[in-house]
């Protein structure tokens, strides 16, 4: 894929960034979003920013668009420094952005997606910008239907119109932000297709994605975010010396890190002087599982898992996670398929009963699904068994049995909380996880579903959730853990199974070189 | 049926026109609100503000038009609290839609006692511009063609509305508001400056909607006289779909059960007013029944907008 327009190699530092983010940092209340990021962006590349969810890519590209300010730092536009204050003013610099959600009228043509930003007092040609609009199509080889509503179009379509009103608003600079996050792979190939014509024509393409797959085919120079830093980059002659096998197993070392490791391995160790689970009839077993979902339809789950095995499930968020476990916790109608619990059927159990049975499910939704803030810690902690006996009768609440229930919780789970009728929301985000463990880890569980269990803790809580974890292992139960994070996955997993638009994609062991089995089936590579 | 008169016809039509004009002008001001995405339910309290500022500018000036005038500019008074509220600052549009209708309906209550309570002052009857040719023809001449100029405005508002929506690069800003105003405003249109415009022209429409009610209608002002055509206001524009045509033949439907209302009683038929005075109110529920499943409103409809808020 050589380029006429592309600089030759050796004179890369001469050709001049057409927009350069110098030590950029983006601060919101709690998190650091953007940590002192610097990036150059050359005119004639494909330049992919790499990056799980919560790496800062968004933010990064709210900055460049205009939406969002830097907390520090600047970003320069063709070598001059300048606040990129508003939309209006990206676009007038030529920074045209294509964000992940459509930034199109759904009930609007086409044509009046592109008069968006008309003069109010003046009645738009539509005649001459559909033509206009046609042709632009054309010089980059796709085909629009101006006169169409843009609700009637397939995402696809809907993306490509995107790109051409961009192109027709003058952009030389074009954020392409998740953008084939929601696309058929088809289209998605597409589009790559297109971004290698755009750049052919001088343009600079940003593409936000985290497939490795489609950053190594498309890229030509690649940018790696993790944890709002910027932990990596691949020039151009990288990526071709590397050749994609090579590149691809770059990305992924410098997108999971291999820091964890360390600490991954000594715990590992430990924890593999659990005997490891033979096996015995599973305690949890699912069958054939379908469930419907507008985005991510889950379907042919299959797992077996054992008591006392943990079983972890990796990929990249929003690939039927969420759908899969509400699926499992009964919060969410079973398509098709069989959930054994024991021996016994669930699918069709509603969410009470299956907790009877002993199916627990710890969210990552701490705050909305997971606790009522208003509600005092004591009523959070049986927030799933309100109206039950011994803690009320006859529908009146026995407030010496829930407060005894939530002194012993609070001791033995070490939740920090000044009172026990402290309102939850008041806690801090470590504290509510361990509220939701208490809750569900007590009493009959027999299987225990853990949605992210440490995304957004600190070093302490999240060393206290895997111990729970593990502990919930030991002592018998199924456990089945939902994880973007690989290192917390390969810490305490037994198996790890990845999961990738909806499908489990590959099984693997966890034994030395899982790691890099499971970066290959997430990434597409091995599949 | 000795009831349907040429006379009977003609009063219950030009009823009809007469109790149908206020709620046109409401019902085209709330459209407009809830194409950018604001659900005024402040109208009611604009219309009364209008009716108020309407009849006393038209009392003291001893001007219709001034009257007009004055009764759009007390709706768009009302209406400008509003757009600071609910627009720049993103308050809550159902919150502070309800304390607008009810400080408006305190505040001109209590100003009609200390000016208005002791004399009750009349306006004289509003002279009337006959189309010529037209207003001759027999029932509709002199129900639709002989009527004060204020009536073709408004008749003439519709389609100068459906041109608006259709043909102008504001009406696409409009519907984009309401729609998806994320996308507006990365096109560079300020979304909240568009929907604070509208607001204040709702606040016109409806203004000189009460002002109609009480300079051609009654011709005095009275407290709560507005009586609720605010609030149809509001269901005929979510029932039109963004369509000023359907906005029109829904003032012309509820504007005849309330003319017919009126007419039933003069007649003398013989059913208790109660159940007669019921009928507008019955044929809202009615057609929210039929159509309302029907009724697809933008999705930001009553959502504050922030930028980079997802």
């Amino acid at each position: 894929m050589t380029l006429s327009s592309q600089p030759a190699d050796d004179a890369e530092p001469l050709a001049k960034p057409i927009v350069s983010l110098k030590s950029v940092t983006k601060r919101f209340p709690g998190i650091v979003a953007n940590d002192s990021i610097s990036i150059d962006f050359f005119p004639g590349e494909v330049h992919v920013l790499l990056g799980e969810n919560g790496a800062g890519k968004s933010t990064l590209v709210s900055m460049l668009s205009g939406l969002q300010q830097p907390s520090e730092g600047s970003i320069a536009v063709d070598g001059t420094e300048m606040p990129i204050a508003s939309p209006q003013k990206a676009l007038s610099l030529g920074i045209g952005t294509v964000f992940q959600h459509s930034m199109l009228v759904p009930s609007l043509t086409l044509i009046d997606n592109v008069n968006l930003g008309g003069s109010w007092w003046k009645t738009p040609d539509r005649e001459a910008i559909a033509k206009r609009m046609e042709e632009t199509a054309l010089s980059i080889g796709v085909e629009v239907n101006p006169a169409a509503i843009t609700s009637s179009l397939s995402l696809g379509e809907q993306q490509q119109a995107e790109i051409v009103r961009a192109l027709m608003r003058g952009s030389r600079f074009l954020i392409l932000d998740e953008a084939t996050a929601m696309l058929t792979p088809k289209d998605a190939e597409k589009l790559g297709q297109l971004m290698r014509r755009l750049v052919a024509q001088g343009l600079a393409v940003i593409f936000i994605t985290h497939k490795l797959n489609e950053a190594v085919a498309y890229g030509d120079r690649i940018s790696v975010l993790r944890l709002g830093r910027k932990v990596g980059a691949l020039g151009p002659d990288e990526l071709k010396s590397l050749g994609p096998e090579a590149a691809t197993k770059e990305i992924i070392r410098l997108m999971f890190g291999s820091n964890g490791n360390q600490a991954a391995e000594t715990t590992r160790a430990a924890g593999s002087a659990r005997p490891l689970v033979t096996a015995t009839d599973p305690l949890l077993e699912i069958l054939a599982l379908e469930v419907d979902d507008d985005s991510v339809p889950v379907t042919g789950i299959e797992l077996k898992i054992g008591a006392g095995e943990i079983v972890g499930i990796a990929g990249i968020d929003g690939n039927g996670q969420k759908q899969l476990s509400e699926a499992l916790a009964g919060q969410r109608p079973v398509k098709n398929g069989r959930i054994y619990l024991d021996g016994q059927p669930i699918e069709d159990l509603p969410i009470g009963a299956r907790r009877h049975r002993g199916l627990r499910y710890v969210t990552d939704d701490r705050l909305g699904e997971g606790t009522v803030g208003a509600f005092p810690v004591s009523i959070n902690l049986l927030l799933k068994q309100i109206g039950e006996a011994p803690f009320w009768r006859s529908g009146i609440e026995q407030g010496g049995a829930i407060a005894e229930n939530a002194r012993k919780q609070v001791k033995d789970y070490d939740i920090r909380t000044p009172d026990i009728e402290t309102p939850a929301g008041k806690l801090s985000g470590g504290n509510i996880q361990k509220l939701l463990l208490a809750r569900e880890l007590t009493g009959s569980a027999r299987a225990v579903i853990f949605a992210k269990p440490t995304y957004g803790l600190d070093l302490n809580n999240i060393a206290a959730s895997r111990r729970r974890i593990r502990e919930a292992a030991d002592g018998g139960k199924a456990v089945i853990v939902l994880s973007t994070e690989l290192d917390e996955l390969i810490e305490l997993s037994d198996r790890i199974a990845v999961m990738s638009q909806g499908r489990i994609v590959g099984i693997v062991e966890n034994d030395g070189d899982a790691r890099q089995k499971i970066g290959e089936f997430m990434s597409g590579v091995a599949a | 049926m000795t009831l349907l008169t040429a006379a009977f016809l003609t009063a219950l039509l030009a009823g009809a026109i007469t109790a149908g004009i206020p709620l046109l002008l409401a019902g085209l001001g709330e459209q407009l609100s809830e194409k950018t995405g604001v659900l005024n339910i402040g109208i009611e309290g604009m219309m009364l503000a209008g009716a108020y500022l309407g009849f006393l500018v038209a009392w003291k000036t001893d001007s219709v038009f001034l009257g007009f005038v004055g009764g759009a500019g007390g709706g768009m008074l009302v209406a400008a609290i509003m757009a600071l509220l609910c627009v720049r600052f993103g308050l809550n549009q159902i919150v502070i839609g309800i304390a607008l209708t009810l400080g408006a309906e305190g505040a001109t209550a209590m100003l009609h006692y200390f000016q208005f309570a002791q004399t009750y002052p009349r306006l004289g009857a509003i002279s009337s511009l006959p189309i010529p040719l037209l207003a001759d023809i027999p029932v509709l001449g002199p129900a639709l063609f002989n009527r004060p100029p204020i009536v073709y405005i408004a008749l003439l508002l519709v389609a100068v509305f459906a041109y608006v929506y259709r043909k102008t690069y504001w009406g696409i800003a409009l519907q984009a508001a309401g729609d998806k105003p994320a996308a507006l405003d990365s096109s560079g249109v300020s979304v909240l400056g568009i929907r604070s415009v509208a607001v204040l022209l709702t606040g016109a429409l409806v203004g000189l909607g009460g002002g109609f009610m009480a300079i051609v209608g009654a011709g005095i002002f009275v407290p709560f006289m507005t009586n609720g055509n605010g609030f149809i206001g509001i269901v005929l524009a979510m029932l039109a779909r963004g369509r000023p045509l359907w906005v029109l033949g829904g003032a012309a439907l509820f504007g005849a059960c309330l003319s017919l209302t009126t007419a039933l009683q003069v007649a003398g038929v013989d059913i208790p007013t109660d159940v007669i005075q019921m009928l507008p109110f019955a044929a809202v529920m009615g057609v929210l029944v039929m159509l309302g499943r029907k009724a697809n409103l933008p999705s930001a409809l009553g959502a504050a907008y922030v930028r980079g808020a997802r």
